[in-house]
């Protein structure tokens, strides 16, 4: 499960190992969101007093301004809300890597909150914005943190 | 009655000054040392000893203090220092209408508009920080690649121009100008380097939907104005640039994080736009020539169609650079060469090119031009964009 360099990923990560690791925020906001993708989970934040689903995390209901806000387990499909296609490499770990995909997925039956994760796939695919994907989850076992990124697929 | 809150009319650019513009990272001294120099450059073209400024307002969280500034230049008193919120080249115009809420309120006498960059100095914006970990937002994109500013904005512009069916001339033909006006400039860093059609077309994919000429350069500089009464303006030597208007601000929840903007595709202008010529009392139709900040070009066409000066379906026809380009284009745009081509001063270089279309003295001069405006780093939040005027446009 090493890979050169020192840098830990997964075996089948879409992008390169040396990137930016996720950690927590100190404050505990969105300790749930990243506990949930180890867990094989998509979670938002969800009002337990008004049911308003909420992305990214926060500590308030933008809506009725309540503190009691839930993590729900969404369903993780969605549909392509906009993408990007990245050439320049902007990080060291990117250098001689390639054209890659990033997409905005919105999940219409959690509010058309967004995440953003990578299309898997071919990074030279068109990609067409309304378009369904599913989520893959991608674990990456650093021995420091471990932790576990959301990837999309077209489905259908 | 109360009368109107406004600082239309008010407050004046007296002066303007810069260093010369560099490469990034080939600034010849320290960036404090630029900023200097802009701030004695600008007060030397007000005609004012520079001992008679008061305050300070700048963005983007400029490196260089406005305490280490006026004890530098050993200033009498400091009475105005002013920090506007928020990163990218959105604050441009907030940092002017700040500076003229100060005088017009009489916290201030004399303001110095400022910005100094020195990325060689520094880390540079176009490259990830050299971090191991990330938490908060960064968290939720930089693992997915999605890092620099034009990863962060492409998203934006790609939904935009998909609603829309704009095509990528129109995002081209945002550049062809400002290169054609770097051409006329000698103080931009692009001057002597003109951008054909097919030099655009041919140029490499920086992240779709931007090509390289779609993005600004990253420069090293300083730049300032003088900003002073209206009354105080007239007796100075310059011929005053009035701000007619001046508005800071995004729309509902633009700070949603992880691209979670209920308005997405969007410069964030829609709510501030308004304001803006609520304020100056004018409309798009009355606007003479736009500095309108292009950190990619994609976000010039947004804040353009947000700034009504067409809509977005008439982007493909409007954008085109024989309307975009001075002298008798329908809308010149970026008549220094902006942030493409002149110099990635944050902008600021935006400014000083209004002040210089009103005083009659731009390398792209907008025949009689009376009223321009400035937009300021799009699709940031908060943005912020003003409208400046001649004695005639009062």
């Amino acid at each position: 499960m090493s890979a050169s360099g020192g840098a830990v990923s997964s075996p089948t990560a879409y992008l390169p190992a040396g990137l930016p690791r996720p950690v927590p925020e100190p404050d505990g906001l969105d300790t749930p969101y990243w506990e949930g993708t180890r867990a094989g989970e998509l979670r938002v934040q969800r009002c337990r007093d008004c049911g308003a689903w909420q992305w990214g995390p926060e500590w308030i209901c933008h809506r009725c301004l309540g503190f009691d806000l839930a993590w729900a387990a969404v369903e993780p499909r969605g549909r392509i809300y906009s993408w990007e296609r990245a050439w320049h490499p902007v990080h060291p770990a990117l250098k001689d890597h390639g054209p890659y995909i990033v997409v905005l997925v919105e999940l219409p039956h959690a509010g058309g909150v967004r995440v953003v994760g990578n299309l898997l796939g071919d990074p030279l695919q068109p990609v067409e914005i309304g378009a369904a994907v599913a989520a893959v989850f991608e674990p990456h076992e650093d021995p420091k943190a471990a932790f576990t990124l959301v990837q999309w697929r077209k489905t259908g | 009655m109360s009368a109107p809150r406004t600082i239309r009319g008010r407050v004046a650019v007296a002066g303007i000054g810069e260093t010369a513009y560099y490469k990034h990272g080939q600034a010849p001294e320290s960036e404090v040392a630029l900023a200097l120099r802009a701030v004695l450059a600008a007060c030397a073209d007000a005609g004012i000893d520079p001992r008679q400024v008061d305050g300070f307002a700048s963005y983007s969280n400029d490196r260089n203090d406005p305490s280490r500034l006026a004890a530098a230049l050993g200033l009498p008193e400091l009475r105005f220092s002013n920090m506007q919120w928020g990163g990218g080249g959105g604050g441009g115009s907030a940092a002017a209408g700040n500076a003229a809420a100060a005088i017009a309120a009489g916290y201030a006498e004399c303001v110095v508009v400022f910005r100094a960059l020195a990325q060689g100095q520094f880390q540079r914006f176009g490259a990830a920080p050299p971090a191991a970990t990330v938490s908060g937002e960064a968290a939720l994109t930089f693992p997915y690649g999605l890092i620099s500013p034009a990863q962060r904005f492409a998203m934006r512009v790609m939904r935009f121009m998909h609603d829309h069916g704009i095509r990528p001339q129109a995002q081209r033909a945002i550049a062809l100008a400002s290169y054609h006006h770097a051409q006329s400039n000698p103080r931009a860093v692009m001057h002597g380097r003109p951008l054909t059609p097919e030099a655009y077309d041919a140029s490499r994919w920086i992240v779709e939907p931007f090509r390289l000429f779609d993005c600004c350069m990253e420069n090293d500089g300083a730049a300032a104005l003088v900003l002073v009464s209206a009354e105080r303006a007239r007796d100075l030597p310059q011929r005053p640039a009035y701000l007619l208007g001046a508005a800071q601000g995004s729309e509902y929840r633009s700070g949603a994080r992880g691209h979670n903007a209920p308005t997405y595709a969007s410069a964030s202008f829609t709510t501030v736009a308004p304001h803006l010529y609520a304020m100056a009392g004018v409309a798009a139709k009355d606007v003479d020539v736009v500095q309108s900040y292009e950190n990619f070009t994609g976000g010039v066409l947004m804040s353009l169609v947000e700034h009504e000066f067409f809509a977005p379906d008439e982007a493909n026809e409007f954008l085109t650079v024989e309307n975009l380009t001075a002298p008798d284009g329908r809308l010149p745009l970026n008549t220094s060469g902006g942030n493409l081509a002149e110099c990635y001063m944050h902008g600021l270089e935006l400014q000083i090119e209004a002040v210089r279309q009103l005083r009659g003295e731009s390398t792209s001069q907008v025949p009689g031009a009376r009223v321009a405006m400035v937009i300021s780093g799009p699709m940031v939040t908060p943005v912020s964009s003003m409208i400046l005027g001649t004695e005639a446009a009062l």
